[in-house]
Order: structure tokens, then sequence, then C-alpha cells
């Protein structure tokens, strides 16, 4: 078990999500920067199905409950043990009574806590990703138990830290393809898209980023019809949202953009104000 | 008719299909057999579907590699002659109160069109919706057939709070909110049934191609039936739909 001494801003159980249930209308959901996600597992040994803590900007605590080992992924805010700083991606020995605490932010909008096995929370179709009205809770507590594997007992400390690529956190370059009414937009308008320096508006969440420029839209709504994560939609006000993991199953804004996999992980780790800009990938 | 469709590609991983933009019947129905053709001929590649009033979304398990040849395989299955669905539709009568106190937008309906209250609801309730897929929210069911008489404007200032089970018309469209939630909808009333739980094998009973009957029933009727809901004892009237 780890014990939440601090819940923090926004902190959520996510695994690789819900995927195959589209047509009752339940959203995919997941980690939102997977490629950490699933370095933290790896790093572990873990399978990439193992459910990982999904922690935003910090601020919180954590007291492990018995021996196990963790990996800290994605954002770095300065997390400590017993107020010694441990190093991000690498594989790290905790004992009973070991608090973890995460502080000041350096680089990242989340970042992704992994135990050995995998946390295990309740399963709801199939996924143990946080969702209102799916999983019995939505956010983390503070004073809550999270059930985690028992260790095995071969935990042993690895001196090696994965190096991750800083452009994860820093390149203002957001990769796409055409979405399904990208040919809708007018020549000057799709010209637009890709030279815009686009800002993240303060409007942004799991569901989808809103994006505070505007590009005037020519194109009426569609017939309702699927969204994906990745889905950049235009609204009738010209602006436009970056829909994310939580994002529902369909829409009806014209969807001009979809993001590749890689670029949802990359946004996913961009806050308010971020800025960055769209450009073209062939398929 | 039904058969202009096209093929785009939705990001590396989907297929978009889209069939021409209106709302109908035989093209909701060209979608659902489509789809049953490509799950009993080769479902192995493909991660789930979504349907919408002229569209099935495909999402691959793999990024795509040659999507030119996946549409030609897709083409393929699309021309197979099978006529039979072997997905079973029904026809679900649904329990809705009209009472004011639920239906708290009625008056105000009433006001704006120059029609009764109870003619509102006398035409709400008597035709049969098809549910064309369910999206929004998990369990919130897209339903087509309004009579047009009763077609009103999502209100201009959506209310943050709609309770579970409200009934609504925003636009030309009607529909349950199956949890609570922000809404625009004019609310007319309120139906004791679940339309999504997730600890249920089936979460929500309704899917693409089934139809919807609402049923008028009483305040007391409405209570009596939210106690039998809560204890999982409340049987849905169902009739199977032929063709």
């Amino acid at each position: 078990m780890i014990k939440v001494l601090k819940a923090g801003f926004y902190t959520t159980i996510q695994d690789q999500g819900r995927i195959g249930f589209a047509a009752i209308g339940v959203p995919i959901s997941g980690a939102m920067d997977l490629y950490s996600s699933n370095l933290a597992n790896s790093i572990l040994n873990n399978s990439f199905e193992e459910a990982v803590l999904e922690i935003t900007f910090g601020v919180c605590q954590f007291q492990f409950l018995s021996k196990t080992s963790i990996c800290i992924s994605g954002g770095d805010f300065s997390p400590t043990i017993n107020q010694q700083p441990v190093v991000l991606n690498s594989k790290i020995l905790v004992n009973e009574k070991d608090i973890l605490s995460f502080g000041k932010i350096n680089f990242g909008a989340r970042c992704y806590l992994a135990v050995k096995g995998g946390f295990l929370t309740e399963k709801k179709l199939s996924s143990r990703s946080y969702f209102k009205n799916i999983t019995t809770s939505f956010l983390i507590q503070t004073g809550e138990l999270l059930p985690i594997s028992l260790a095995s007992r071969e935990l042993k400390v690895a001196n090696t830290a994965v190096k991750m690529n800083p452009s994860h956190f820093d390149s203002e370059i957001i990769e796409c393809y055409k979405g399904p009414e990208f040919e809708l937009l007018s020549i000057q308008r799709q010209y637009l898209l890709f030279e815009t320096i686009f800002s993240i508006s303060n409007d942004n969440n799991r569901m989808g980023y809103k994006l505070n420029e505007t590009i005037t839209n020519n194109i009426p709504s569609i017939l309702t019809s699927a969204v994906l994560p990745g889905t950049v939609q235009l609204t009738p006000s010209g602006k436009l949202i970056v829909l994310m993991r939580d994002c529902q199953v369909t829409g009806g804004y014209p969807r001009v953009l979809q993001l590749s996999a890689n670029a949802i992980n990359k946004l996913a780790q961009k806050k308010t104000g971020s800025k960055f800009s769209f450009t073209s990938i062939y398929i | 008719m039904a058969t202009i469709i096209t093929y785009k590609p939705f990001g590396r991983k989907a297929i978009l299909i889209e069939w021409i933009p209106i709302i109908a019947l035989e093209i909701l129905n060209d979608i659902i057999l489509f789809k049953d053709k490509i799950t009993t001929q080769n479902s192995g590649f493909y991660l789930d579907f979504s349907i919408g009033y002229n569209s099935l979304t495909i999402l691959f398990k793999e990024n795509i590699l040659n999507f030119q040849g996946e549409i030609e395989t897709l083409q393929k299955i699309y021309s197979l002659k099978i006529k039979s669905l072997k997905t079973q539709n029904f026809l679900w009568e649904i329990p809705v109160c009209y009472d004011l106190e639920f239906g708290i937008d009625l008056k105000e309906m009433s006001n704006l069109s120059n029609l009764d209250i109870s003619k509102i609801i006398e035409i709400h309730s008597k035709n049969v919706y098809t549910v064309f897929f369910i999206g929004f929210l998990p369990g919130f069911l897209y339903l087509g057939g309004l009579n047009p008489m009763v077609f009103f404007d999502r209100k201009s200032n959506p209310r943050l709070h709609v309770e579970k089970g409200s009934v609504g018309i925003g636009g030309v469209q009607t529909g349950i909110y199956p949890i609570s939630s922000a809404g625009g909808w004019n609310i007319i009333g309120k139906s004791p049934i679940n339309f999504f739980d997730v600890d249920k094998e089936i979460p929500c009973f309704a899917k693409s191609g089934d139809q919807i009957k609402f049923n008028q029933i009483s305040k007391e009727e409405f209570y009596d039936i939210e106690k039998l809901v809560l204890v999982n004892k409340y049987q849905l009237l169902k009739t199977i739909i032929h063709d």
C-alpha cells in the first residue's frame, strides 16, 4: 500500500486506457503522456499495461507502507525520498515508511510514478484509468491508501538512469496529419493553421486543450462523427480545441488536424501559455 | 443511394468511412450492416468501431502501413452480399414522467410555441425513435425521429447541472442525460431508468439500430420504478424488431 499524505493538484491512476467501448460512448482515457508512463514501466520491467500514478504539477506526498521499487518519469517536480533528491527515469528502491515528495516544477506538466508490479486499484471496463462515473473515484484523495503489487524478493538497485531527449518537453513543434475536414478549409486558412504560433489557453485539462489564437472558420458544423485523442477541432468562433485522452467519442466540430501519437505525449507536457506550431507530416 | 461512400485516413491508426451527409435510416442500416460484415470477416486487425450519423470510424491495432491496401480490403468486404444482420435489434419502452416538477422547461416551451404543454408531451411520447449511435457521455443516445413541431433551440444559457435521467429537446434532437451533467437542452421530463451502469455486464442496454418509445408515467409510478431500479428489480419492456 501507498498512503497519500498530500493528494496534490490533480492526481489520478492511469494505464493504457479503455479501448473498445466507443459503441457505448465511453472515452479512451489513459496516461496523457504515454511515452513517459511506458518508460517508467519499462525501467521497472513492468508490462506497459500496469497502472501508474499521473501527477499534475507536483505538490504531493506519499508514504510507502511496504518495501518496493519505483520509477518516476515525465515532468521534473524535484522528487525527494526522505528529503534526499532522487533521479528521474531510474529504478529506486524504497523501504517501509519512506516518504516521497514532489516540490518545485523544473519542467513538464505531468509526471508518472510507477511501482514494481503496478497499482492495483479497481478495474472497470478492462482499465484502471480514473474517469468520473466509470471508476468509483476520479481523483486521488489525501489520506487514502492505494493498493500496489507486493514486491518480489529480488529488488535490485540499478545505478543507471535513462536519459530522456529534452525535446520531448521543450520542442515547439507538434506533428500532425491533415484531419478529415482539412481540405474544406480555404487555402489561406490551411496555410494559417501551419504558420500561426498557437498558445495553450487556461481552459486545458485531460479532455482537451483550448488554444488562444483564432483561425476564422469557413466550414459549417458536421454531422456528429467520431473524434479521437489528438483530434484538432475548429469551433464556430474560430478557436481550436486539441482533444486529449479523456475526450468524448463523438463530436460535431470540423476535425482539421490529427496529432501523431507522440505529438499527443509532447502536448501533454505543455501548460497554460506554452507556445507551439503545427507541422504537417504525410501519410 | 446509400452506397456512395468515401474512405479517408484519420491519423495513422484509423480509417473514416463516410456516407452522404444526411440523417437517414437507410444510411444507419448500411453502416451497421458494413460493421457486421467487417467483424464477421476480419476482426483481428481492428480495435474498435465508432458510428456517427453518416460515418463509421475503424480504429486499427497497429499503425496502418498501406492505407490503399486496407481501403481495398474494406471495399471488398462492403461488396459482400450478406443481407441479414447478425445483430438483433430491440424496441425499448422507456418510462418518462412529464410532470412539471421534472419537465422544468415545459412552461417556457409552451409559451414560445403556442403549443399546450399536454400537446408537447403527446407529440414527444407518440413517435418511435431510432438510436443512431451513443456519444457525448457514456450511455447518451443520439435519437432520430423527433416531430418537427417540437423542435426547440438549445437554451442560450446552458445549465451547469442537469439531473441524471432528464429528458430533453435540443434543436432537432431529443435524448436522455445518462448522468448529471452540464447541458443546454430544454428539459421536458425525467426517466427513472439507468442508461449507463458500469457494473452491469452490458453497461448500456441500447445500441445503434435499436428503437426507443417513451411511455408517459405519473409521479407515483416514477418513484415506484425508481425504487425497483435501485435494487435491480425493474425489467424494461422490450420487443424484437423485425425488418
